[in-house]
C-alpha cells in the first residue's frame, strides 16, 4: 500500500503541505480561492506540529489494527483491504467523533462544516500526494510498503 | 449443526463474524437475531427520529454483508434456551441449533425504573429501531415530550425530538446531566447549550407518576413529579440506560455477575462458549477489572476477540475498554475519557484550561504521572493522542507542562514514543 513516511529530520515545519492539502481538497483547486472563498472551507487533513527544533507533518497512517474503523458508530470508516488504506464515506459519516477519540495519531478532524470529519485520503486523483510533491525539503516521501 | 451460531447481530455480533471469517471462510456460521432488520446502527437510532438518517443510512455494513460472509440468517427469532451440556440453542419455536462454538452477544435492554402508568400509551423506550420507530410514529400529533434521564441516550433522546420542533423537557436525578461521564463544569457548558436549544432541564428530581390525558386516560397527557410539579407531555421517553440481556442463561452454570463474566479470551467459564458486548463484563484498562461498559466500538472490539478465538486463529487478547464517550449534541463536540470525578482527589494533579469565550475546556487528571482521565470539549482533535498516552499507561512528568497547549502534539511525545509509533510493523 502508498504509505507516507515522515523524515522528522528533515522536515523545517514550513506548513507548504498543509496549504496544499487544503487547496487539493477545495472545490476550485486555486490558493485564494480555496482560503477566502469556498464555503464549507477546505480543510488540511496534515497537520504540522512544532516543538523546536523538531517539526513533524501529521497525518492518518492507515493503521493496521485499524482503531478508527473498528471504532466507527455508523460504518463510514472502511478498510480496504485490498490496498490497506482505510477510507471514509463522507455519505455515511454522521460526524460523532468517535473516530477522533480513538486516533493515536491525531489525524482525524471535523470538517468545516462540523458536521463529518476529514481525514487523509492520500489524495486519491494524484499520482503523488500533494504534500509530498510540494514539500520543499523532501521531508515527506510516498513509497509503497506490505500491508 | 452449525459450527459456529451467535446470538445477537448488533456490533457484538458483527465484529465476530468479520474475525471469524478472517480466520475460517467456509465453517458454517448461523446468526439469531430478534430484530427484524438484522443489522443497523443503534446509536443511530437518534438520527432516526431527528429524520437526519433514514433506515438505509443506518445500516452499518452494506446489504451484501451475510451472503458475503456466508452467514445464515435468522431474523425475527428467538433463542429461548441454551443447553450447555448438548450444546444447542433452542429457538422460540421448539427448533435446536446445534454448535460447536458459541457466541452470546444478546446487548441490553433498557432500564426502566417503577413507576406508576407506565403502560400509558405515549410511554417509549429508546435503545432499539422498534422503540425509535414506534416513538417517530407519533412526534408529529406530539406537541411536548418528557424525557426521563440525563445521560448519553437521554441526551441524543431530546436532542432529536427537539430537532423535530417539540418541546422538551430533560429530568435528571443527580444534580447535573451527564453526571457520570463529566465534570460539573462541563456538564454545565453543556446544560446552557441545551438550554439554548429549548431544553427544559431539570435536575436533582425524577418522574412519580404518569398520568393520562383528562379525555383519554389510557394516554399519556402529564406526569407529575417527585416535588409534586404537575408537567403536560404528549410523550415519555425512559432513557436511563440499558441492563445486560441475561435471562436466557439466568440459573445455568454460565458464571453470571451483573453480566456475563468473560476472560480476556472473550470466554465464559463455560467451555466453546464466548460472550462480548452490553451484556459482558469485560476488561477496563484503567481499572484492570472486569466492568459493563456497554459502549459500541467496545461491543465490535470484544465481537471481533471472541470471533478469532472461536475460530481457532492466532490467540488474540481483549485489549479493553475504559468509560469513554464522544459528544456531538447541538453541534458542541465533547470527548471524555476515564476518571473524571474520582472521590478523593488530593492523589491527583489537575490540569485544567477554560476558554469561555471560545467555549473551550480541557482537563486533565494525572495519578502517578499517568493520565486517568480528562475532558475536551470545543477542541478535541488531538484527544486521540491522549486516549493512547492513558490506555498505554505512559508516564508523561516529562511533557505533562505542554499536555493543554495548543501546541501540543506527536512532536511533544519523548522520542522513543514517537519513534514507535512511525515504524512500520
Amino acid at each position: 500500500m502508498k504509505r507516507i513516511a515522515i523524515k522528522e529530520d528533515a522536515c523545517i515545519g514550513c506548513g507548504l503541505c498543509q496549504v496544499y492539502c487544503t487547496i487539493e481538497h477545495s472545490k476550485s483547486k486555486d490558493a485564494i480561492k480555496a482560503y477566502l472563498k469556498e464555503y464549507p472551507k477546505p480543510v488540511s487533513r496534515v497537520r504540522i506540529e512544532t516543538n523546536k527544533p523538531n517539526s513533524i507533518s501529521i497525518r492518518c497512517q492507515n493503521c493496521k489494527d485499524t482503531p478508527c474503523v473498528n471504532a466507527c458508530l455508523a460504518g463510514a470508516m472502511k478498510l480496504d483491504k485490498e490496498t490497506g488504506q482505510i477510507t471514509h464515506d463522507t455519505e455515511k459519516c454522521i460526524g460523532c467523533w468517535t473516530c477522533i477519540m480513538v486516533c493515536p495519531y491525531g489525524a482525524v478532524k471535523p470538517d468545516s462544516s462540523g458536521k463529518i470529519i476529514a481525514k487523509c485520503d492520500l489524495c486519491p486523483n494524484r499520482e503523488i500526494p500533494a504534500c509530498v510533491e510540494n514539500c520543499p525539503n523532501e521531508a515527506l516521501v510516498c513509497e509503497e510498503v506490505e500491508h | 449443526m452449525s459450527k459456529y451460531v451467535i446470538i445477537g447481530g448488533s456490533a457484538g455480533g458483527i465484529g465476530a463474524i468479520e474475525a471469524i471469517r478472517e480466520v475460517d471462510p467456509i465453517g458454517t456460521l448461523t446468526l439469531i437475531s430478534e430484530e427484524k432488520v438484522p443489522q443497523y446502527s443503534r446509536p443511530m437510532i437518534s438520527e432516526y427520529v431527528s429524520k437526519e438518517a433514514t433506515l438505509d443510512m443506518m445500516k452499518y455494513r452494506d446489504d451484501q454483508f451475510w451472503k458475503n460472509n456466508n452467514v445464515n440468517v435468522l431474523n425475527g427469532r428467538i433463542a429461548t434456551k441454551i443447553d450447555f451440556t448438548k450444546k444447542f440453542v433452542k429457538l422460540e419455536n421448539g427448533d435446536k441449533i446445534s454448535y460447536e462454538k458459541l457466541l452470546i452477544a444478546t446487548g441490553g435492554k433498557p432500564f426502566v425504573p417503577r413507576m406508576e402508568g407506565e403502560k400509558k400509551d405515549g410511554f417509549f423506550t429508546f435503545t432499539e429501531l422498534s422503540s425509535a420507530e414506534a416513538l417517530e410514529a407519533k412526534v408529529t400529533q406530539s406537541k411536548r415530550a418528557l424525557v426521563i434521564g440525563g445521560g448519553l441516550i437521554g441526551v441524543s433522546a431530546s436532542e432529536a425530538l427537539v430537532k423535530r420542533g417539540i418541546k422538551v423537557t430533560l429530568v435528571e436525578l443527580k444534580e447535573n446531566i451527564l453526571s457520570l461521564i463529566l465534570d460539573k463544569t462541563a456538564s454545565e457548558i453543556a446544560e446552557t447549550v441545551l438550554k439554548k436549544s429549548g431544553v427544559t432541564i431539570i435536575t436533582g428530581q425524577t418522574v412519580q407518576q404518569i398520568q393520562g390525558k383528562q379525555d383519554d386516560p389510557s394516554t399519556v397527557g402529564r406526569v407529575v413529579m417527585t416535588d409534586g410539579t404537575e408537567i403536560p407531555c404528549d410523550l415519555v421517553v425512559v432513557a436511563i440506560g440499558v441492563i445486560p440481556r441475561t435471562e436466557l442463561v439466568k440459573d445455568t452454570s454460565l458464571k453470571l455477575n451483573r453480566g456475563i463474566i468473560v476472560d480476556k479470551l472473550m470466554r465464559t467459564n463455560i467451555p466453546d462458549v464466548y460472550a462480548c458486548g452490553d451484556v459482558a463484563e469485560a476488561h477496563d484498562f484503567l481499572i484492570n477489572e472486569n466492568r459493563l461498559l456497554p459502549l459500541w466500538p467496545l461491543a465490535y472490539n470484544g465481537g471481533r476477540v471472541a470471533g478469532n478465538n472461536m475460530a481457532g486463529g492466532k490467540q488474540i487478547e481483549y485489549e479493553g475498554g475504559t468509560v469513554m464517550s464522544s459528544l456531538k449534541y447541538f453541534d458542541l463536540p465533547i470527548i471524555a475519557v476515564g476518571n473524571i470525578n474520582p472521590q478523593d482527589t488530593s492523589s491527583y494533579e489537575i490540569l485544567v484550561e477554560l476558554k469561555p469565550e471560545k467555549t473551550i475546556y480541557k482537563k486533565i487528571l494525572l495519578k502517578d504521572n499517568k493520565i486517568s482521565g480528562f475532558i475536551f470539549l470545543g477542541e478535541i482533535e488531538k484527544a486521540g493522542i491522549l486516549f493512547r498516552l492513558l490506555k498505554n499507561h505512559v508516564e508523561v512528568s516529562e511533557i505533562k507542562e505542554i499536555l493543554l497547549s495548543e501546541d501540543f502534539g506527536i512532536v511533544s511525545l519523548p522520542e522513543h514514543l514517537r519513534q514507535e509509533m512511525f515504524v512500520v510493523n
